[in-house]
Order: C-alpha cells, then structure tokens, then sequence
C-alpha cells in the first residue's frame, strides 16, 4: 500500500487538532486531519457549559460553539478532515510518516506525510487507577462519561449521586446533574484543597446547596449488581484512611473526577521521549518532539486548564509543522529548561535558540502559594521576574520569553518559583 | 455589613468584598469592572447562564447544546429547566439561532450553541423530520 502524500497530517480534530490544521493550512501546507469520532470538535462537543474563550475571542463561549469557530475555518481553508477514521499502525521512514488508517469507506488505507501534529487529547483517570478494586456494580463513572451520557446520548445515569474528586469536570457535573434531577448527595475530596476552580466551586455547588467535604475519600463501594452505597473515610495528612471515621452514604451512582492523563500511547512505538511530570512528549517552544516532524500539542502534551491555551499550542504546533514540512528548517540546537523549586513542570521541556524569537513557557505550581515569585535565569543572569499574588496547582500559568534576552553561551535555562 | 464573594465572571476568581453602608454599596478586590456589576447583582438578585439541552427530533442528533443568552435569575433556573423539558427542536438550527425568544418568565432569549447541520450522517441526507416550524 503507498498512499496519498501530505505536508503535514494531523491525529485528532479537538481544539488542539483544528488550530493545528488552520495554522499548518495557513503556513501553505497541505493538510489532513484525521478524526476517530463522527464530528470534529472533540471533547467540546460535550461540554455544553460556558467560559470558554475569554483569552481567545474575548467572550464566554460553550463548548460546542467555541469548537464551531475553528471547524468553519477549517471548512472554509478546504482541510481535508477524516471522520470515524481509526489510525491503527504509526511508522516513521525516510519520506516521513506511514499512517495505517481505518474507515468504513477505504477500509484500511494509507498516507504519507512529512510532519505529523499529534493532537490527541487525553483520557480520564479511572476507577482501577485510584484503587477502587472489588465488586463491579454498574453505577461507576468518570465524569467525562456521565457528560457524554447526558449531553450527548441524553441519558441520567443515575438518580442519587456521590462524586469522588473535585475536579472541574466534577464539579460541573454536580450542576448538570442536579439541574436534570438527580440528587448529588456531596462532593469527596481527598486533598485539603479542591483541585477545582473556585469560580467552579462557586457556580456548581454553593448555587444548588452542594456540600464539598475535603480530606475525605470513598474506601469502599458497596452494591454487587449495582452501586447501592459507598463508605466515606476522612484522610490523615498522608492522605490514608483514618479508621473509625467511616460514614455510610447510600447512592446508586459513583461519578470519578479524579484527573487526566495525556494520552500518547500511539507515539510509543517511536520511541518519543516522555516527560513523567507532564505525562506528554518532551518538546521545544516549536512543540518539536525529539523525533525529527514529529509535534505534540494540548492536552496529549500535557493537560491544560483553559482550552484556549490548547489552541494556542496547536497554532504553534501547526506552524512549524508546517515550516518543517516546506522549509529546510534550521538544525536544532536545544538547551534544556530545568524546573527548580516550587515548580510542578514546565513545557517546553528544551528551547531551541537556533529558532530564535519568543517562546511561550506553562508551568504549574507544585503547591498553593500565596505571594509567589518565579525568577528565570540562565548562565547566572536573572532575565525575567515575576510576582503572582497566589499560585495554586490547579492553575496553569504562562509567560512569554524572549530569545534575544538569553546569554551567549546558555548551556540551560532555569524556572524558579519561591513562596 | 460586610459580604465576602468569589467573582465567577471569569477563571480569575477574583476575591471580592462587598460592604454596603446606608445607601451606597462598594465592591473591593476585583480586577476589573465586571467583578463590581457582579458583586452588585449578586446582592439584589443572582443571575446566571444556564446551559442545557434540548430535545430535537432527529435521529442523529437526539439533543441540541443550548444556552440563554445573557442571564436569568437563579432562582428561575428550575422553572426554566421544566420548561426546556418540554420543547422539540424541529429544524436543523445552527450556533445562535433562536430556539425560544422568551424564557420561562424571563425577557431572555434561549439560543443553540452546536450546528446540527454538521455530520456525515446529514450530509449523506438522514430523514429530515419536520420541516415547519421550529418547536413543538
């Protein structure tokens, strides 16, 4: 099988997919996206809720018509979009990438491309990832499946709620659910502190009389056909169970809201690098993998707070894919980006100063920290201060750097974040 | 009296107080001028967005995302939702198009926020129900 060429090919038509493809599309490649689900948009789609867009369009948008505007530039730019097409085998050759693809019309085809954008989203945490073993009755969901069920399918998957986590899927699934009858019997947070935005907090469950419980977590589930209860323990500072505090709180449905993991699983066979604190490829400020063409953005690089930053790192994806693909690009001449102390993680991981310009650095905090100062620095030189007035893991952070600060002779490049 | 309030204007969550002293009410801790309408609001009378759904009448696309536009008390949000219960959207609408001009006992409008003209199965032409009018 040889199949048709591309310039640059694109996994996955969320937020991050499509701003990949208009910026590729823009640069003059040729592009394709290729989509798993019906319709593009990604996890949008189910997100009917508003405040998407501030950063962006400057409005709060839903879900679905903050995805909307990039699938109309899309259309409009004539990009080549795949639905229901399932890639099944990733290769990379001397031409570029081998793409194994499956859809009911082809059946299973190929395409070639020079750069690849990996724009694959990620997945939810699960029930076996937090140890929730036994018994499986039905009536445990992530959060992201009970949206699905609900906004998609139109379907309540329950009547008489616990949620187990405060995430901000979580929390707006409180709402949605309450808002649709059923009954949220309360919120369990491990930590000390909701994970959360306090807007969040706010909208979803102060509104509708929703108890949030912090330092507690469900230890057991009971119920064999069905969830008919789940056991509440109160946590010590080491978040294990405190024997003795147990509370019995019958329920027929378990929602999970206990975090994202990039998903990367198809880039595993090239051996692309993976940073273990963000779950996501290892890239530059041109989200250049190691792997020559290969670019990751969004949530697969590493898991956003606000979806206008997914779009923004699939713009930049997108364009240098694109740039690779047309260009004879400069060789690369990386330095790393060294995370010091109260720094969960930093993306990009490396810099490319051969590429010269602005880069754009998210970072997360490792920790809640009121008067916070971040200081970068390279080669003994402070090139950039910033104070935040507080800094909370929840809440990614960015600042742009410029290239032309930086020292000659940089061998690295260091984020310091003290309280 | 002093009131403590978390603006939900946007992800900022800015902290606010509201202190109101004989007839004026000031708003201390927003960083912008929505956090001080929102904490004024949130004295005399909530008002959210609500976002819901709504039934529609065709196979592939069994819900249409909406949402008010602008906001409507919170204390009518319930009211509001059994009156949504009740509609079928029976024309393909797109973001924007007007589902219902008046909500619940609101002067706000309540509009579609996805394009239930996209999809393969539409393109590929799926039965198209109902043809006149856009509500049952």
């Amino acid at each position: 099988m040889s199949g048709a060429k591309w310039d640059v090919a694109v996994i996955g038509a969320g937020p991050a997919g499509l701003a990949a493809a208009i910026a590729a599309n823009k640069a003059g490649a040729r592009v394709c996206l290729v989509e798993r689900e019906s319709r593009p948009g990604g996890i949008l789609k189910q997100c009917i809720h508003d405040g998407f867009g501030l950063v962006r369009f400057g409005q709060k948008l839903s879900g679905p018509e903050y995805a909307w505007r990039d699938i109309q530039l899309a259309k409009e730019r004539g990009i080549k979009l795949f639905t229901d097409t399932f890639l099944l085998e990733l290769e990379a050759r001397e031409e570029g990438f081998v793409l194994t693809l499956q859809n009911s019309e082809q059946a299973v085809f190929q395409i070639v491309t020079r750069a690849l954008v990996a724009a694959t989203g990620c997945r939810e945490r699960s029930a076996r990832q937090v140890f929730i073993h036994g018994q499986r009755p039905a009536g445990v969901y992530t959060a992201g499946t009970v949206q699905r069920l609900i906004n998609i399918g139109g379907h309540l998957p329950g009547k008489n709620c616990v949620i187990l986590g405060s995430g901000d899927i979580g929390l707006i699934m409180a709402r949605r659910l309450t808002l649709e009858g059923a009954k949220v019997q309360g919120v369990y947070e491990i930590k000390a502190e909701p994970s959360g935005l306090t807007r969040n907090i706010v909208q979803c469950l102060e509104d509708y009389n929703i108890p949030l419980h912090l330092g507690a977590t469900v230890t057991k589930v009971h119920g064999s056909e069905r969830v008919e209860a789940v056991t509440i323990s109160q946590v010590d500072e080491n978040l294990r169970a405190l024997p003795g505090t147990e509370e019995y709180v019958p329920c027929d449905t378990l929602v999970l809201s206990v975090g994202l993991i990039p998903e990367n699983d198809m880039l595993l066979p090239l051996g692309v690098q993976i940073d273990p604190r963000t779950g996501g490829p290892a890239v530059d400020q041109l989200m250049a993998t190691g792997q020559a063409g290969l670019y990751s953005c969004g949530n697969a690089l590493h898991v956003n707070d606000l979806v206008d930053y997914v779009s923004e790192s699939g713009e930049i994806a997108g364009s240098s894919a694109a740039r690779f693909s047309l260009g004879k690009p400069d060789r690369p001449c990386h330095l790393p980006v060294i995370p010091q102390g109260d720094i969960q993680y930093v993306v990009p991981q490396k810099l490319d100063i051969a590429a010269g310009g602005q880069a754009v650095l998210y970072f997360r905090s490792a920790r809640t920290i009121a008067n916070a100062s971040l200081e970068i620095s390279a080669g003994g030189q402070v090139l950039l201060q910033k104070k935040y007035k507080a800094v909370r893991p929840p809440e990614m952070e960015r600042i742009v750097l410029d290239l032309a600060l930086l020292p000659p002779g940089t061998e690295e490049l260091s984020l310091n974040l003290r309280g | 009296m002093e009131k403590m309030l978390v603006c939900i204007q946007c992800p900022q969550g800015c902290k606010l107080t509201v202190s109101h002293s004989g007839e004026g009410v000031s708003v201390t801790g927003n960083k912008c001028p929505r956090g001080a309408s929102y904490a004024q609001q949130e004295l005399i009378n909530p008002c959210r967005t609500l976002t819901t759904t709504v039934r529609t009448a065709f196979v592939d696309f069994p819900l249409l995302p909406v949402r008010t536009l602008g906001e409507i008390p919170l204390k009518s949000v319930f009211g509001a939702m059994g009156e949504i219960s009740r509609l079928v959207v029976k024309k393909r609408l797109r973001p924007g198009d007007v589902v219902l001009e008046k909500l619940y006992n609101t002067d706000v409008a309540l509009i579609a926020t996805d394009d239930m003209t996209m999809g393969e199965k539409y393109a590929k032409g799926s039965e198209d129900y109902g043809r006149d009018g856009i509500l049952s």
